[in-house]
């Protein structure tokens, strides 16, 4: 074989592999186990307004996942609850977010992350009543997006509370805590978003499979102009 | 009809093919040499962003001028073997001449390798004790700047998967944005809460590793104002290709100013922050093994 022709085939594989890595890659770090839902935007006044409506759940259940006993996030679409972690939001918005947590305490590693920040206010509404600061015990998830400087601890509901959730998703008469707060998206960016409790069962510290995953403890915000 | 393929000419006498490359290996270093020193060592990173930083970046300087004829010397010599001794079409390829031990170039070789190797390693070993290198040194750092004791201590706490901050001259506050006092000796005592992680505070020339149980200390002398792009760099998990965030070194009066600002923010958590290890705070110390893992297994 003539030596361009190997230098042919060479140049073709090395750009083939290339191109299949960088795929991988993207695909990995971008949408990888779960696919973008693009949340409904109202128009207020010129001005998007979101309403993002979560629920974390203990156990995501058979319906939801082949992993039903992974701890997760769930958001509200027109389909019901959904397993669904990559959101597209549009940019300079205003996002109104309701969080139910049915999930019981796991507590903050770090106790520094039980205060509220990046908000409208620097605080959270907890079962309707303004907070500043969540007993690190108490947490039982967080809600961080950190390149927005966004952070906020979820407490738990209580051990004892009667009518716990099992599987998800869980109906509002399951016991569980309401959390609401309001941020505003910025600029357009591919913003990540995690829990920070290790609040992954059966893994060591907490922090392997759900809280490893994405679609379960971390997503993504595809803030979009 | 195939054509016999012609023998090689005899060898020609090498004596002139060593000067000829000597000559040209010398004339490319004397231009190469002062350009790469000048124009291109400087481009090395981290950049100038503080005394170790810049102290980098002079070591890298001298690195490449001390390499470059090295390199120049090897460019020469297969350039000049591609060109003069390569075969010619339907030459029949024929072993060379035997080579013979030469105990002057053997010695030359010792001497000149030798002589690099040492002083590169003295030349590192004076520039890491000098100004200290801005890598973490452990709990128990050799290379002390001259007013180590003065140094503005700050904790970098590293969890999967976000840095953060805390002040211990600021009642141990913590904060999620790393800010700096301009022409400051600053120490770092970097830890982790979980996984090992890695601070690399890139213009800083700062890279020290977070390691849990463990409070590695390095020093950097800040200087002007500017932007510093803090990265992880040891890969802890899903999220460590985005463990990343910006600091800031500012004016003594910017940080006076950010610092009660961040010390307002943090005093509704203090309470519970500083509550004993066993009831789920963490009072300022330089390690930490937190608990709780209540569903680790």
């Amino acid at each position: 074989m003539r030596v361009g022709i190997k230098l042919l085939l060479v140049a073709v594989a090395v750009a083939v592999a290339g191109v299949m890595i960088g795929l991988y890659v993207s695909n990995l770090t971008t949408l990888a186990g779960s696919p973008a839902y693009a949340v409904p935007v109202q128009n207020v006044n010129g001005h998007p307004v979101v309403n993002l409506e979560i629920q974390t759940v203990a156990a995501v259940g058979p319906k939801l996942s082949p992993n039903p006993d992974w701890v997760s996030y769930l958001i509200r679409t027109q389909d019901g609850w959904q397993r669904k972690t990559v959101w597209d939001l549009p940019a300079n918005a205003t996002v109104h977010v309701t969080i139910y947590n049915f999930d019981g305490a796991s507590g903050l590693r770090n106790p520094y992350l039980g205060r509220p920040q990046g908000m409208v206010g620097n605080q959270i509404l907890v079962d309707g009543k303004p907070t500043d600061a969540v007993d690190p015990n108490d947490a039982s998830h967080t809600f961080a997006v950190p390149a927005l400087g966004l952070i906020l601890a979820i407490p738990g509901v209580a051990d004892d509370a009667k009518n716990q959730c099992g599987y998800a998703p869980c109906p509002m008469a399951n016991a569980h805590r309401t959390i609401k707060f309001t941020f505003r998206t910025g600029a357009p960016g591919h913003y990540r978003w995690q829990c920070f409790v290790p609040c992954a069962a059966g893994w060591i510290f907490g922090f392997g499979g759900p809280m490893q995953t994405i679609g379960y403890m971390d997503g993504f915000l595809n803030v979009k102009a | 009809m195939a054509t016999e393929p012609t023998a090689a000419p005899p060898p020609s006498d090498s004596s002139n093919d060593g000067v000829r490359v000597v000559v040209a290996w010398l004339v490319l270093t004397a231009i190469a040499t002062p350009l790469v020193a000048i124009y291109v060592g400087p481009l090395i990173p981290p950049g100038n962003g503080s005394v170790q930083a810049q102290g980098q970046v002079f070591s890298n300087q001298v690195m490449t001028s001390l390499i470059t004829p090295v390199l120049c010397l090897m460019v020469v010599f297969f350039a000049y073997g591609l060109v003069k001794f390569h075969a010619k079409q339907r030459e029949a390829a024929l072993d060379g001449p035997p080579l013979r031990n030469d105990s002057r170039i053997q010695i030359l070789w010792i001497v000149i390798t030798s002589t690099m190797v040492l002083f590169l390693a003295g030349f590192g070993t004076y520039e890491l004790l000098k100004d200290g290198a801005g890598g973490g040194q452990g709990p128990n750092p050799v290379a002390l700047p001259a007013n180590h004791k003065a140094a503005y201590p700050i904790q970098v706490i590293g969890q999967q998967w976000q840095f953060t901050y805390r002040y211990p001259r600021l009642g141990g506050m913590e904060s999620n944005q790393l800010m700096l006092p301009e022409n400051t000796l600053v120490v770092f005592h970097v830890t982790s809460l979980d996984a090992i992680h890695s601070f690399w505070a890139y213009e800083l020339g700062v890279k020290a590793d977070a390691n849990p149980g463990v409070d590695n200390v390095a020093y950097v002398e800040t200087k002007g104002p500017m932007t510093v792009h803090v990265r992880c760099a040891e890969l802890c998990g899903l999220w460590h290709p985005y463990m990343f965030d910006n600091g800031y070194v500012v004016p003594h009066a910017t940080f006076t100013h950010w610092a009660a600002h961040a010390a307002a923010l943090y005093q509704s958590i203090k309470g519970y922050v500083n509550r004993p290890t066993s009831k789920g705070g963490a009072p300022f110390a330089y390690t930490y093994l937190p608990e709780p893992t209540r569903r680790a297994g």
